[in-house]
């Protein structure tokens, strides 16, 4: 069994590569001349990296197709104008066989890892390499402490962070909201109020759904997280993930009920689905689709949702159109929590053309590069939160709404807490107590059970 | 093992699988070469030769398997820890847990009967009918769906949509017909076990009708015949003829139903992802193990679950044994 599926892995990377090679060779085929052209203009900014002709990065990520032809494309300037190759592989299996590979010492040179609890676990094998010292400078410059606190382990800096994404987003209708007079909020007693007053007026304000297989339950984890990073305030939020205060105390308890004060409201949900119980079997997908029909006024999920609408042209994504996000509003207008999820690059090797090329990656040089590539390529999708990301680049509204949001020199950004609190509790008992909390269960029976699971030791 | 094949490179693992290949080949050669040499003096010898395989193959495959899950079920989440009989005591205190035992228990009891039940009526109504084959694959279908299928045509069936939107589920749509207010079947325990039940009660029935029918088809008519001179009514020739020369077949598709019923985890799987207090003791096995990250107490579950089908199993073969010896 290990064996064949070893196999099977292998056969598939090298697909995974193969295609790679062939979206590679096609698109530097297309645009050979203009990209020559450019590469003698460009390069005298790549000239600290030295002459690495000959030399190989390999990179190994989870980032499939189609978006693996943006990261391909980003690297491109680097490889022509230093003379390195970069070696591009990736599978849907990486965070396990990235483990594997780890552990058994063969280990690509940088891996894209998704999460900081993985990166956790790679550098415990003790085969990863601390960030050098240009890599520290440039998360520096152009990320906040928050983000480099992410890929810092036990006081070692390991990994500048790449992509991101913003959880923190109420998905609404601006055209249905100019119609009717209402403004976005931007305080959560301002939410509370436009949420009473689209009551008021007959109409039922929130959408919610989350089902979603085994995972049933997730979207009230976010929730319940915004509302832990709102009401308690960073430092709170990350002593709950860490478990130094338990799961039913205080301020856990007054965020969910605060959760609760909306989605347990049958006044205000489930528009388009039915009452409170009805959030419990609609499918998070379904869920926001009465938004551009005018069916629904509010939703709270991640940018990534945009991908749900229908594409025949009913649906405009924009400040303008029939569906936009706007930022989940903290306490004050000042407060700026975010929550939201990114990758790193951890580098398993510390030869001088990896340590560049992890250097060149840390640049606001190529963050821009690769908001471009994904622009051009996969039309958006991709933001990062290294500030020196000009919002011009990307062409999606929603992606500049949520680079805008990480820029805000206010912002505090968190990892989404369920994805580091221990298995049991992030990947079980938190999900299947949040669903047995929206069916009917009290929040301190909830709270209570989900602390009775968090493992022991 | 595991570590040391991902070191090889790909032609050394081909290599390594040709290897493997060649030395099961002169191992069966071996043992066939030894079974014709000893086999002029024939006897048990040759037939120790030739069990000698297969035994190899359950130690492997089970016997070993067992042993490591039972070892697995006394440690803590991480492996390191020994805990005892922890795990076990876990699966009896905690509330989750119990409800999980209670699921599985309503589980077991109930479909093989009703199943069973539906299975014989049917077999009873359609025996020597018009159009016998044709109504026996009808009820006989929806055997040939996978379980997966067969949940979400049922996770269809029990859809719910607000009263003022149109329906699409079936059953709520019949009970908007009647006037009444659409349910949400799948939520409220413990009757969404029952509806969940009813999907497995859907697949087997066809299984109990055709093993019955057969065997309903098999009562020598010489018997048949004499309690009909004797005048007995069509209820006494169920009750005194029919039910006891089945007898063996009943109690063979009841265990196997009930078997069944033990492991089920697909219709769980996908109809609810264990939520709403529907999950039973194998679907918990498998969320414990890979996504809670507990796989002691996984191990454990497991351990339970086989030490529940071996009585059933060990009845089911004696009266397997039975049936044959009619």
């Amino acid at each position: 069994m290990g064996i064949t599926t070893t196999r099977r892995i292998k056969v598939a990377s090298a697909a995974a590569a193969g295609l790679a090679l062939v979206l590679t060779g096609c698109s530097s085929g297309g645009s050979s001349g203009s990209s020559s052209a450019s590469s003698s203009a460009d390069c005298s900014a790549y000239s600290q990296y030295g002459d690495l002709s000959g030399k190989t990065v390999t990179v190994y990520a989870g980032i499939v197709a189609p978006e693996d032809a943006a990261y391909i494309e980003s690297f491109k300037p680097f490889e022509q104008c230093t003379g390195a190759k970069v070696d591009y592989t990736a599978d849907k299996n990486f965070e396990t066989q990235i483990l594997v590979q780890a552990q058994s010492g063969n280990a690509p040179d940088l891996a894209i890892v998704p999460q900081p609890g993985l990166l956790k676990q790679l550098v415990a094998t003790k085969a990863a390499k601390a960030a050098p010292a240009a890599v520290a400078a440039n998360v520096d410059k152009w990320w906040g402490a928050d983000w480099k606190s992410y890929g810092t382990v036990d006081g070692t800096f390991y990994a500048a962070p790449s992509g991101a994404s913003v959880k923190s987003l109420v998905w609404y209708n601006p055209q249905k909201f100019k119609e009717a007079g209402y403004t976005v909020p931007t305080t959560l007693d301002e939410m509370a109020a436009l949420t009473k007053k689209i009551a008021d007026s007959g109409q039922v304000p929130w959408c919610a759904g989350i089902s979603s297989g085994e995972a049933t339950g997730w979207p009230i984890t976010d929730w319940m997280e915004d509302f832990m990073l709102r009401i308690g305030g960073p430092k709170v939020y990350d002593q709950w993930v860490n478990h130094d205060i338990a799961f039913n105390s205080a301020v856990p308890t007054e965020a969910l009920d605060g959760v609760g004060a909306y989605l347990k409201n049958p006044a205000y949900v489930n528009a388009g689905f039915g009452g409170v119980e009805s959030i419990a079997t609609t499918t998070f997908q379904d869920a926001g689709l009465g938004i551009p029909t005018g069916d629904c006024s509010m939703m709270r999920m991640a940018s990534f949702y945009s991908s749900n609408f229908p594409t025949d042209g009913s649906v405009t994504v924009s400040k303008d159109g029939n569906a936009f996000a706007f930022y989940l509003p903290g306490q004050k207008a000042d407060d700026h929590p975010v929550l939201g999820g990114g990758e790193f690059y951890l580098a398993f090797a510390d030869r001088p053309e990896v340590q560049a090329f992890q250097t060149f990656l840390s640049t606001d040089t190529w963050a821009n590069l690769k908001a471009k590539a994904s622009s051009s390529i996969t039309k958006g999708g991709w933001i990062t939160a290294n500030k020196g990301l000009d919002i011009a680049n990307l062409v999606n509204p929603i992606d500049q709404l949520s680079a805008g949001i990480l820029q805000d020199p206010n912002t505090v950004f968190r990892f989404d807490g369920s994805d580091m609190m221990p298995a049991a509790v992030g990947s079980d008992s938190f999900w299947k107590q949040s669903t047995n909390w929206i069916t009917g269960q009290s929040t301190k029976d909830t709270l209570d059970k989900i602390e009775a699971s968090w493992p022991k030791s | 093992m595991h570590l040391a094949v991902t070191n090889l490179s790909d032609s050394g693992k081909l290599l390594l699988m040709v290897e493997g290949l060649l030395a099961f080949a002169v191992v069966i050669a071996l043992i066939l070469g030894i079974a014709t040499l000893v086999e002029r003096r024939g006897g048990r010898r040759v037939a120790w030769l030739f069990v000698l395989p297969t035994l190899f193959l359950l130690l492997v495959g089970l016997i070993y398997p067992t042993l490591k899950t039972i070892q697995r079920s006394l440690y803590d989440a991480g492996g390191q820890q020994f805990i005892g009989v922890d795990n076990y005591l876990s699966i009896f205190a905690s509330s989750e847990q119990l409800v999980v035992l209670r699921n599985t228990f309503l589980w077991v009891v109930v479909t093989p009967f009703v199943a069973t039940a539906v299975g014989l009526v049917y077999a009873i109504l359609v025996d020597g009918a018009r159009g016998e084959a044709f109504a026996k694959s009808l009820i006989f279908l929806p055997m040939a769906i996978s379980f997966v299928g067969a949940s979400i045509i049922w996770k269809f069936v029990y859809e719910y949509r607000q009263a003022s939107a149109p329906q699409i589920g079936l059953l709520n749509q019949v009970l908007v017909w009647f006037g009444q207010e659409p349910q949400q079947f799948l939520i409220k325990s413990p009757m969404n076990t029952f509806f969940l039940i009813v999907v497995m009660i859907w697949i087997q029935a066809g299984f109990a009708m055709t093993i019955l029918s057969a065997s309903i088809k098999a009562i020598p008519s010489e018997i048949t015949e004499a309690a009909r001179l004797d005048g007995v009514s069509a209820m006494q020739m169920f009750r005194f003829v029919t039910l006891p020369s089945i007898r063996p077949s009943v109690v063979v598709v009841l265990t196997t139903i009930a078997i069944g019923c033990l492991k089920v985890f697909d219709i769980i799987r996908t109809m609810t992802g264990g939520s709403f207090d529907t999950s039973v003791v194998a679907n918990e096995f498998y969320s414990q193990s890979f996504s809670a990250g507990n796989p002691g107490l996984g191990a454990a579950l497991a351990v339970l679950l086989f030490v529940l089908v071996i009585p059933i199993v060990i009845y089911n073969i004696r009266q397997m044994r039975a049936s044959e010896g009619q």
